[in-house]
């Protein structure tokens, strides 16, 4: 009984998170898009220094894990491919696993351990110094102030760094191809093009979106959810890193399924 | 709050009445910075007789006035402060950077 | 019944009963006194005794789970947000270790709320957070950022930002709190100073007996979450009531009361 009561109680909490993660994304989007109707302007100028944080500062650490990445799968698809005498197929494989899976998890995954968990240690630490608290007795709410901004840049970059990661990709695939594969780089990069769908694209993308809005609600949340004391910011931000990637792969999952059964029927 | 101007020769004399403060004090600032470096009018006088109290927006819309009008060597001049408006300007050190006097009289004699 | 037609005109701000609760316990057990325009009201008492509580819930950042609290008028404890964000507009808060952006320079600290909340200039905001500085005594650290400044200046730049908005009333966290007993006396004169210039209405919240005689009018002693006492400085001098007097004369707590309760508490089951 004690169990079943546990499991229970373990459900209505997850609910009650998940239910915290999107009242936060609905005040953002009432700030984004009723606010400045309100004389609540947005706070661009920030969105677009956070987009550089988020975005601009990511491309080296990104560039070189989606090559590598992209290496990696032209090798494993080659393992299995070379049995069947189907080299050639080795960038159809690492284009279409990368657009469609890879490129926007990976990138989940960068962005995640360099802004979700600055996020949270950003917004912990002006919670424990009481910047939070000053903010909401001027009047000024975090929300708009502080967490807005965020998902503007997060939205905006996320799908913008998931092309560049499966371009990557891509890139470290026609190594293997041209080294192993009797490709030219030339013919590598056309059949890539060749075998990609925009559709493949496009639900690549739209993921990409929803992991942006997943990073950033569990990254602000964490860090407004901060308790006293600066040890909690730590807290904080390693239970955002962790609760991002879990629930990245949980709305990947969700997303590859829906994709699967519309392009099914 | 009411502003208004009358125009006595080289002098422009702004009438104001009741408190200046954040919601008002752009339109004093407007009427003085508009009078003064649109018009060049060499004095400017400002009669704060009825004027109540003065924030501190009030009091920096004066002091973008003042600096104005020094900016194109013309006159600025306070008259009429009530008690606290003159305790505002005192505790922010400004009385002594005005040129304030009593009352209108002595404004114009000045 | 309680209406503000009830209310005194001179009364700035007033408590009926406030009691406020963190999950099932309860801080304050109905707290009530009121505050008069342009005096200055200490609220002493001990770590624990709810005096920081009872702060937050006076400026909104704690909601009284009963009770009243009424300013300009209204009871906070019973409107909207965005009535209680104009109320916002209208009153100050110092936090304790100064709460400044981190992000921002001393001049943006200052200026933000006027940005945010006014269609002035950039030039008068310009300016008036430079006389903001000038009356902390901070002229010319506009360009600082926080991290540059010492623990006393935060807290006068913090009070400079405080003041950005020409509060009507000004509220202190343990103003003197982390300071060397030099700076402290340092705040506390500059406490004294708003009050005789500005005539301004203050609440300040401390354990710092010195930094109470010196700045209150009057002082509300809270134990507990109850309010022990409430007068004048005077008058709370010649009290005789024991609370009273243990905590000013810095009596320390007395060891566990009785025995029974202690042995009890050492062997009682262990709750799950």
């Amino acid at each position: 009984m004690q169990f079943v009561s546990q499991i229970g109680g373990s459900v209505m909490n997850s609910l009650a998170y998940v239910g915290s993660l999107a009242s936060l994304g609905g005040r953002a989007a009432y700030y984004t898009f009723v606010g400045p109707f309100q004389g609540k302007p947005l706070r661009l100028q920030r969105a677009v220094s956070q987009a550089m944080d988020v975005g601009v500062r990511a491309l080296p650490i990104l560039s070189l894990i989606t090559f590598f990445i992209g290496l990696i799968l032209a090798l494993q698809s080659a393992y299995e491919l070379r049995r069947f005498g189907a080299m050639n197929y080795v960038a159809t494989a690492v284009a279409i696993s990368m657009s469609r899976e890879l490129g926007p998890l990976i990138t989940a995954i960068v962005v995640i351990g360099r802004s979700g968990s600055a996020f949270a240690a950003e917004i912990g630490t002006m919670k424990v110094t009481e910047e939070i608290d000053a903010l909401e007795t001027m009047a000024i709410s975090p929300i708009r102030f502080l967490v807005t901004p965020k998902f503007l840049a997060m939205i905006v970059m996320l799908p913008c760094l998931t092309i560049w990661a499966n371009a990557m990709g891509i890139l470290g695939g026609s190594l293997f191809g041209v080294a192993q594969a009797d490709f030219t780089f030339g013919r590598y990069i056309q059949a890539s093009l060749d075998s990609l769908l925009l559709r493949d694209i496009m639900t690549g993308l739209v993921k990409s979106v929803m992991f942006g809005i997943t990073i950033t609600a569990v990254g602000c949340q964490e860090g407004l959810d901060t308790g006293a004391g600066a040890e909690q910011v730590g807290r904080s931000t390693t239970r955002a890193v962790v609760m991002s990637i879990f629930l990245v792969v949980l709305v990947d999952l969700v997303f590859t399924c829906l994709f699967f059964f519309v392009s099914g029927s | 709050m009411q502003i208004s101007s009358r125009q006595l020769d080289k002098t422009i004399i702004f009438d104001v009445s009741g408190d200046i403060d954040l919601a008002n004090s752009p339109a004093v600032r407007k009427a003085l910075l508009k009078e003064v470096r649109d018009n060049r009018t060499p004095r400017v006088v400002m009669n704060l007789s009825k004027v109540r109290y003065i924030d501190s927006s009030g009091v920096a819309s004066l002091v973008e006035g003042l600096k104005a009008s020094r900016d194109v060597g013309s006159r600025f001049i306070l008259f009429g402060l009530s008690t606290s408006a003159r305790e505002v300007l005192q505790l922010s050190r400004l009385l002594k950077i005005f040129e304030v006097y009593d009352n209108e009289e002595q404004a114009l004699a000045g | 019944m309680e209406n503000t037609d009830s209310l005194e005109p001179e009364v700035m701000l007033s408590l009926r009963d406030v009691r406020v609760s963190y999950g099932e316990r309860e801080i304050l057990h109905g707290v009530s006194f009121d505050v008069k325009r342009g005096e200055t009201l200490v609220i002493l008492g001990g770590s624990g005794s709810g005096k920081s509580t009872l702060l937050r819930t006076l400026v909104g950042l704690e909601k009284a789970s009963s009770g009243e609290i009424w300013i300009k008028g209204k009871n906070i404890a019973a409107i909207p947000d965005a009535e209680m964000d104009e109320i916002r507009k209208k009153i100050g808060m110092s936090f304790q270790g100064g709460a400044l952006f981190g992000s921002m320079t001393v001049g943006e600290n200052v200026a933000l709320p006027l940005r945010e909340h006014t269609k002035l200039e950039d030039s008068t905001i310009e300016i008036m957070l430079r006389l903001k500085l000038e009356q902390v005594g901070l002229a010319g650290f506009e360009y600082y950022m926080p991290s540059q400044l010492s623990g006393g200046m935060k807290k006068r730049a913090a009070v400079a930002r405080a003041l950005a908005m020409d509060p009507e009333i000004l509220f202190f966290d343990e103003p003197s709190a982390g300071l060397d007993p030099i700076i402290a006396a340092g705040i506390d004169q500059l406490i004294l100073e708003l009050k005789q210039a500005f005539r301004m209405t203050i609440i300040v919240v401390t354990h710092e007996l010195a930094s109470a005689y010196l700045i209150a009018d009057r002082m509300v002693l809270i134990d507990k979450g109850y309010v022990v006492a409430i007068g004048t400085t005077a008058e709370m001098r010649a009290s005789t009531q024991p609370r009273v007097r243990q905590f000013l004369d810095r009596v320390p707590e007395p060891e566990v009361a009785r025995e029974m309760d202690y042995l009890q508490m050492l062997t009682q089951d262990r709750r799950l």
